[in-house]
């Protein structure tokens, strides 16, 4: 059993970088950067969110894979283990 | 007014797919009451950690605290300063070995073990009410929200839908939410989604606080755009008269720092929940401590908007002319009148019944603080990452009710169903019990924020009364855990004493301006505090200091239990926990010093 929380949410950012990447690039120049002191936020603060998305991509996909080689990790309890 | 295009409804829909993923995700692995209730002891310290800030992230959180930063300044960074960090390294490093090692599900649990049965039930019976009044408050003032900002208003005008049922609908698509990712996946997903909340809510304010800073030209431009006291955390604190909140550094180092402080972070359950969690003892120590350290840099994120937002230029209705081809077009952009009449972004509140600004009796006007941060969102956020702030205000809002749910859910089903409705059910027996709860605790909640609607004063009522009940409870642990004279006659006594002298205080002094009441003074006024926010320090300063007397009084009086049913739960009788492997840099001491030293050096800053 293993649900590494940084998989869904790294697929969550970088989701939503991509949508506001994508509609920054559709609207350069438009009026609406008005509001954001003629910065195009939506692209600026897309490409951050993606590459953080992508990194917790990374990690998390990297973290699976090496638990699977891995014997599972005793725990505190005999519980088997969640996350990472 | 809000106007929400298809890209902001795109990523506001994407988030609740997740949430709800993640929720369906964690199910098949949802076998035992422990799974579902504790999260089966088995979450890694960083994810715990980032829940245990996220919990208390709600909307008083970050809509309370961008209010305060508008109206008291950086003074409100001493809630942090003092009053988080250290309660939370307090609470890693000397209470969380018993919690954690006492094998308490709840924190009740342990007052059961320590003390005994009427303390928990005590205890229990307070807290699960206080639960469900906190998330149907979280739930009525995202809906108040929501209604305010105009949100859902493009949605039901397509629809042809009434646009009085936008709080209605507000209340339920929150409630609908949160209740499905808690029945599904029980604690485990209430805090996957919390950590999701938190990068959300990091993802959605801090280009808002970038973009504030910018217009008004950087640090420096917003000291000089603001009154000079604002800018400081510790200056005039000396004495009452020279800071914005009208406390001396007496009232607010016991009051903040030893009382509310460690009142909150070291005995709520709501957050203690997340670090008993955690996989083992080594990460529970960690898990607050990993929590101080985003903790730390939260004033720049959630006070500063509000600060910014008083130190900007106050919007006008004003003509600007243009000629247009020979032709003179002239552009009104008409601002309303509570707009106008506010400082900054900071709008005046409006009365209901006459539609004019309200003014104080100096006859500046009556800002409606907790707008600011919404304000700021809408003033800088262009279409799209509107959408992401909209979803981050949102989130705070969940991930506040969801954590008040889950801490419901087990204190009913442990410390009340199990322990005095139905003893000895199988473990599947309690676990459904556990997710009928939640369902319960959430229409009660529903329940509240209707009745919010037609008692003006409820919420204030409500605060007020959680407030009596909360303010003397560390004392009783602190007692519980480093005195093993402590007794639970002592423990109970000592409660009861501290709230009854909450009551006391409360109905015996007065903030200055206001009338006796629901502020206070409902006895007779024999002392008048210069704000609200004094009042409420020294209320909970007494009300710790009775508890602490009565405890130890009646405590020596009464027969301590013997000394071998208290291991594990007493400093003293408890072997100290065997040193992990890790190397010295990875062991909690060396967080919590290394967590210390940033937080004095924020505080340097902000002096």
């Amino acid at each position: 059993m293993n649900l590494d929380l940084r998989i869904p949410m790294g697929m969550m950012f970088t989701l939503v970088g991509a949508i506001l990447v994508a509609f920054g690039i559709a609207t350069r120049g438009s009026a609406i950067y008005d509001a954001s002191l003629g910065i195009n936020a939506n692209f600026w603060w897309g490409l951050v969110l993606l590459a953080f998305g992508l990194t917790m991509l990374l990690l998390g996909r990297r973290s699976q894979a090496r638990l699977a080689k891995l014997p599972p990790e005793p725990v505190d309890e005999t519980r088997s283990r969640l996350g990472h | 007014m809000t106007n929400l295009h298809a890209v902001d409804w795109l990523i506001m829909v994407l988030y609740f797919v997740f949430v709800l993923g993640i929720g369906f995700a964690l199910k098949r692995y949802m076998k035992t009451s422990k799974d579902f209730f504790q999260a089966g002891r088995a979450l890694p310290a960083w994810i715990c950690g980032l829940a245990f800030i996220s919990a208390n992230l709600g909307a008083q959180e970050v809509i309370g605290m961008g209010a305060s930063g508008a109206k008291y300044g950086l003074e409100t960074a001493q809630f942090y300063g003092i009053g988080a960090i250290p309660a939370m390294i307090f609470v890693g490093i000397f209470m969380m070995p018993f919690y954690y090692g006492s094998k308490a599900r709840s924190v009740p649990e342990f007052l059961r073990m320590r003390f005994d049965e009427k303390t928990r039930a005590l205890n229990a019976c307070s807290f699960a009410v206080m639960t469900v009044f906190s998330s149907g408050i979280s739930m009525y003032a995202m809906a108040r929200l929501i209604q305010a900002l105009h949100v859902f208003d493009g949605l039901f005008y397509t629809m042809g839908w009434p646009q009085n049922d936008i709080f209605t609908f507000s209340i339920v698509l929150s409630a609908v939410i949160v209740l499905a990712y808690i029945f599904l996946g029980g604690l485990t997903s209430a805090i996957y989604n919390e950590v999701l909340q938190f990068f959300l809510i990091i993802a959605g304010f801090l280009p808002l606080v970038l973009l504030g800073l910018r217009n008004i030209g950087g640090w420096s431009g917003l000291k000089a755009s603001v009154p000079l006291q604002y800018m400081h955390e510790w200056k005039g604190v000396a004495h009452a008269s020279t800071n914005p909140m009208g406390i001396e550094i007496i009232g607010i180092g016991m009051g903040l720092g030893f009382v509310l402080g460690s009142g909150y972070w070291c005995t709520d359950f709501l957050v203690i929940q997340t670090a008993m969690a955690s996989k083992n003892m080594a990460s529970a120590r960690k898990v607050p401590l990993i929590a101080a350290v985003p903790k730390i840099f939260f004033p720049f994120l959630v006070i500063l908007p509000g600060l910014l937002a008083i130190g900007l230029a106050t919007p006008h209705t004003h003509t600007v002319v243009h000629n247009v081809n020979g032709m003179i077009v002239r552009d009104t952009t008409v601002v309303p009148q509570n707009v106008e009449e506010g400082r900054g972004l900071v709008p005046a509140k409006m009365n209901p019944v006459t539609g004019k600004p309200m003014y104080m009796a100096n006859g500046e006007p009556l800002l409606d603080y907790d707008m600011a941060t919404p304000n700021m969102l809408l003033h800088f956020f262009p279409t799209g990452i509107l959408g992401l702030g909209l979803t981050a205000l949102l989130a705070s809002f969940m991930s506040g009710m969801a954590g008040n749910v889950t801490a419901f859910n087990t204190v009913f089903t442990y410390d009340l169903y199990q322990s005095y409705i139905h003893k000895g059910g199988s473990d599947r027996h309690y676990m459904a019990v556990g997710r009928w709860a939640t369902v319960g605790g959430i229409l009660l909640s529903i329940a509240t924020a209707y009745a919010a609607i037609n008692f003006n004063n409820i919420m204030d009522t409500l605060q007020l009364v959680f407030s009596f009940v909360n303010a003397p409870l560390f004392a009783t642990f602190l007692l519980g855990m480093f005195w093993k004279r402590a007794t639970g006659h002592g423990a109970f006594a000592g409660l009861i004493a501290g709230t009854g002298t909450a009551i006391l205080h409360h109905g015996l002094t007065l903030p200055i301006e206001a009338h006796p009441g629901i502020h206070g003074g409902w006895i007779t006024v024999l002392h008048n505090y210069p704000s609200d926010m004094a009042q409420n320090f020294w209320t909970a300063i007494f009300a710790f200091s009775a508890n602490l007397l009565v405890t130890v009084v009646v405590s020596l009086m009464t027969k301590a239990k013997p000394e071998s049913e208290l291991v594990g739960l007493v400093h003293s009788l408890t072997p100290k926990p065997p040193k992990a492997h890790d190397v010295w840099w990875k062991s909690p001491e060396a967080l919590a010093i290394a967590v210390l030293v940033m937080a004095v050096a924020l505080n340097i800053f902000f002096y």
